[in-house]
This record gives C-alpha cells, structure tokens and sequence, in this order.
C-alpha cells in the first residue's frame, strides 16, 4: 500500500513537472497555458484578493442547492419508487436512455420558463444530478437484506418509518456512490449552464476570461473548480470506505 | 409474442406519457417558451428536407465517429494496460476515478487553446469524456475473469496476443460493451458542447445559434431530434447489453 502511494505521487508529480518544463521552454506558449507555479501563484492573488470571491461563491452556492435538491428529491423517489414496482418498471427505460440525453439542450426552454437568474441554472445541475441519485439509491434499496424487512414488519413500523429506520441506512453506501457522482454533475450542470448564458459565476468568468485572453484569470479557476471536485469526491469516498468497513465489506 | 408485447409496452406507456407532460407543459408555459409536441414535429419534419440540415447534422457525425473512434482506442489501450498490469492498475486507477469525477466542462478553454477551433477541438472534447469510463469499466471487466479461464489459457501455453483474443476479450466482453454504452453517451454530450461551445457548424452550433436568435421553433426541433436520436441509440445498445450479459 505505502510503496502504491509513493508511486502514485511520483506520477503526479511527475506529470506537473514535465507541464512546467514544457511551459518553461516555450513548447507550450504562453498564449496556451501558464506553467503550472504561476497558476497556482494567480489563484492565491485571486483568493487574498477576494476580487472574484462573489463569482466563487454564486457557483459554489448553486451547485450545493442542486446537490442538496438531487439528493432530497432522488431519495424520496427511489423509496417511493421501490415501493410501486409497476411505476418503477415503467420508468426504468427512461432511467436506462436519461444520461444519453443532453440535458444542456433543454437550458434556453429553462430560461424562458424560469428567467434568466439562477433558477434554471440550479434546475440543470438537478436535473443532471437527481437521476444518478435514484439509480444508485433504488440499487441499494434492492439490496436490504429480508431479515431487515421482515425486523421492521415485526416492529410494526410504517412505511415512512421502514425507510427512514431501516432501508435507507442499510442503503448509505449505495446512495454515497450516487452523491459522489451528483456532486460532479451538480458542478458541470451549474459551470456548464453559466458557460452557456448568465450574468455571472465561475463559468462566466472562464468564458469571459478566455474571450480576453486572460490566463492569469482563467487557469487559476479551472484550477480551482478541479480542487473543489476532487476534494469533495475524496471525502465522500473516504466516508463510502468508513461505511462499508464497518460492515465488514470494505 | 407476449414477450415482445410485454418489453414494448413500459417503453409506449413512457412515450406517451411524456408527450402528455410536454403537451401539459406547452398550455402552462405558453408559445413564448415553447412548441406543442404536433408542432414540434411539423417543424423538425420540415427541417428534414432543408440541405443545410444535413450539413450540419453530417458535420456532427463525421466528429462524434471520429471522438468515439479515439475513446475507444484509447480506453481499451487504458483498460488492457491497467487491467492486466496489477501494479499499474493500483498506481493509477484512482487518479483515473479522480479524473472522472472532475466537471470536463471546464477544460473546454484549454481544448479550444490546445487545438484551436473547429473539427480537432470538437473531437478531443467529446473524446475526453469518453476515453475514461471505457478505461474504467475494461479495467473492472479484465480484473472480474474467473480465474479458472485464465489458467486455462496458459495450461494451453497460449501467447500473450493469443490469451487477449481468445481467453480475456471474450470473457470481459459484456462489461466492456457496458463501459462503451456509458462512454458512448458522454461521447456524444462532450461533442455536443464542443459544438455549443465554439464551432461554426453542426448540431450544437445550430442549437447555440437558435438560442442567441430565439428561435423557439427551431431550439425545440434540434432539441426533440438530439433525444429521439440518443434514446434511440441508447436502447439499441441496452438491449445487446443485455444480451451479451445473458447469453453466459
């Protein structure tokens, strides 16, 4: 394990490195990409600044709406779903096809529907979110062992109860997995419709940035929307381990 | 036959279902927003005949085969290697997770700048998004052969091309045709915003320009063509996915 990590880091290390080198020798040049030491100096001055912190913290706090709507809203179908099996079966082919879909198509309709303000942006990234949450969640619900169910009948608990009590924690592993990918689709949903057509946030200030040739604007957000990603993933997979260690499954 | 009734009727039940919601919709909404269902299709029944159409549809097609050419190769090249090369796959196969986990969105700047626009920046874009959950689901494919397969295999004193033609790409096909559904509609997204983003022709291009024109009749007929075409491809790849997991 500790020789993978070593290695691990070395790869990635590596991987910057080279990019500074390339950056360095002009191969890659400036107009193209800053070398990597610069980015990161430009997003420090960007965050002591605090001169793009409102953007920051629009797209930061839409993503987390639609999150926190995914997840609520995929929960309370995926136990609603499983309870209807005749429903659920009618909808599956629509879950199976959803993620082939552009859901970006649908943001001009969302626009008018909605304004242009964050609400049809939180709407994508909800959109794009909510259905990994069902899947995943309605996969684990599939998994409650019988002895539990049949537990909860004996306690005569209802239907509301089972689910909070019973289901849904045995389920935690599975929904963690589709949270994990919620975040992320959370993310490019909120960046993507931004991208697209908004009056602010990351993905405004990126494309406008890049408009203006601006790379000491633009690769220090990128840069940064990858941090929040990978860190919230991380997190989230480090609880989804605690999880099933715990169990005796991890 | 009752089989076939039975797999066909959940899927008549979705469809018109969801016509009845977008027709619902339509009377909330209203024309400023939006087309009824019938309109719709009048309207992209007409845009059938037009040429420019099919310029743009071609120009998004020859990009998409291009994206999914390069994702295919490169994540079964991916998968193989970290599939098969236990160490490498423990070194790596997180930071792939971690890869795709990130919003891809985001690097569209640095595509654009890296391949200027048109036709390579629209294919890098979609390939991107494909390459890594192909990767991902070879890697699983190859690791989850019975071992008793691959034993088998080298009892025969089989050579390494030999043991991955006959021995380890038929047992992960299923997984691996899982992985190329998955990465076959992130493909198409990824080339999709590509066209969105920065391109002067295609289907995303038309659906951008019908947005900045707001031209309602148009952005519903790109709209309902991209999600008849991706549903449809998207059962077709279903039901061989099933298929191949069953036929075992």
């Amino acid at each position: 394990m500790k020789r993978i990590t070593v290695y691990r880091v070395l790869i990635i290390a590596g991987a910057v490195l080279l990019l500074e080198l390339l950056c360095l020798i002009g191969i890659i040049d400036r107009l193209t990409m800053q070398p990597p030491h610069r980015i990161v100096r430009d997003l420090a001055v960007i965050l002591t600044s605090g001169s793009l912190n409102s953007a920051i913290l629009k797209t930061l706090t839409n993503a987390s709406i639609a999150l926190a709507l995914a997840l609520v809203a995929g929960i309370a179908a995926a136990v609603v779903l499983h309870r209807y099996k005749a429903l659920r079966e009618t909808l599956d082919p629509l879950f199976a096809t959803y993620y082939a879909v552009p859901i970006f198509a649908f943001y001009p309709l969302l626009i008018i529907l909605l304004g242009l303000g964050d609400a049809p942006q939180i709407m994508i990234g909800f959109m794009l979110g909510v259905v990994v949450v069902i899947v995943n969640t309605l996969n684990g619900l599939d998994r409650v062992p019988l002895v539990l169910k049949k537990t909860a009948l004996i306690q005569r608990m209802r239907p509301i109860e089972t689910a909070l009590k019973v289901m849904l924690p045995y389920a935690a592993p599975y929904v963690l997995t589709g949270a994990k990918l919620a975040v992320a689709y959370s993310l490019i949903g909120i960046i993507g419709a931004e991208f697209i057509m908004s009056r602010g946030g990351m993905g405004y200030e990126i494309s406008f940035a890049y408009n203006n040739f601006d790379n000491a604007t633009m690769y220090p957000l990128i840069l940064l929307i990858l941090l929040v990603s990978i860190a919230v993933n991380g997190a989230l997979s480090r609880w989804e381990k605690i999880l099933l260690a715990r169990r005796g499954q991890g | 036959m009752t089989d076939v009734v039975k797999s066909l009727r959940n899927p008549l039940i979705l469809i018109v279902g969801l016509l009845v919601a977008w027709q619902l919709l339509y009377w909330f909404a209203g024309d400023i927003a939006m087309r009824a269902p019938a309109a719709t299709i009048r309207y992209t029944a007409n845009l059938l005949t037009t040429d420019t159409f099919w310029v743009h549809l071609s120009e998004s097609m020859r990009a998409f085969a291009a994206a999914l050419a390069i994702a295919v190769a490169l994540g079964l090249l991916i998968g193989f290697w970290l599939g098969l090369h236990r160490f490498s796959g423990d070194v790596l196969e997180p930071t792939l997770v971690a890869l795709y986990s990130i919003p891809k969105i985001t690097l569209y700047p640095l595509v654009l700048l890296a391949f200027g626009l048109g036709m390579p920046a629209k294919i890098a874009f979609g390939a991107i998004h494909g390459i890594i959950p192909i990767a991902l689901f070879t890697i699983n494919a190859l690791r989850n052969i019975k071992p008793i397969l691959i034993k088998a295999g080298r009892v025969l004193k089989l050579s390494p091309p030999e043991m991955i033609r006959s021995v380890l790409f038929p047992a992960a096909v299923p997984e691996i045709f899982t992985g190329f559904r998955v990465g076959f509609s992130l493909t198409l997204i990824g080339t999709l915003l590509g066209e969105m983003f920065a391109s002067q022709r295609g289907l995303g291009y038309l659906l951008m320009t019908a947005i900045g024109l707001h031209n309602v009749d148009q952005i519903m007929a790109v709209t309902f063509l991209l999600v008849v075409f991706a549903a449809a491809i998207s059962t077709v790849l279903l039901t061989v996915d099933r298929w191949l997991h069953h036929r075992v």
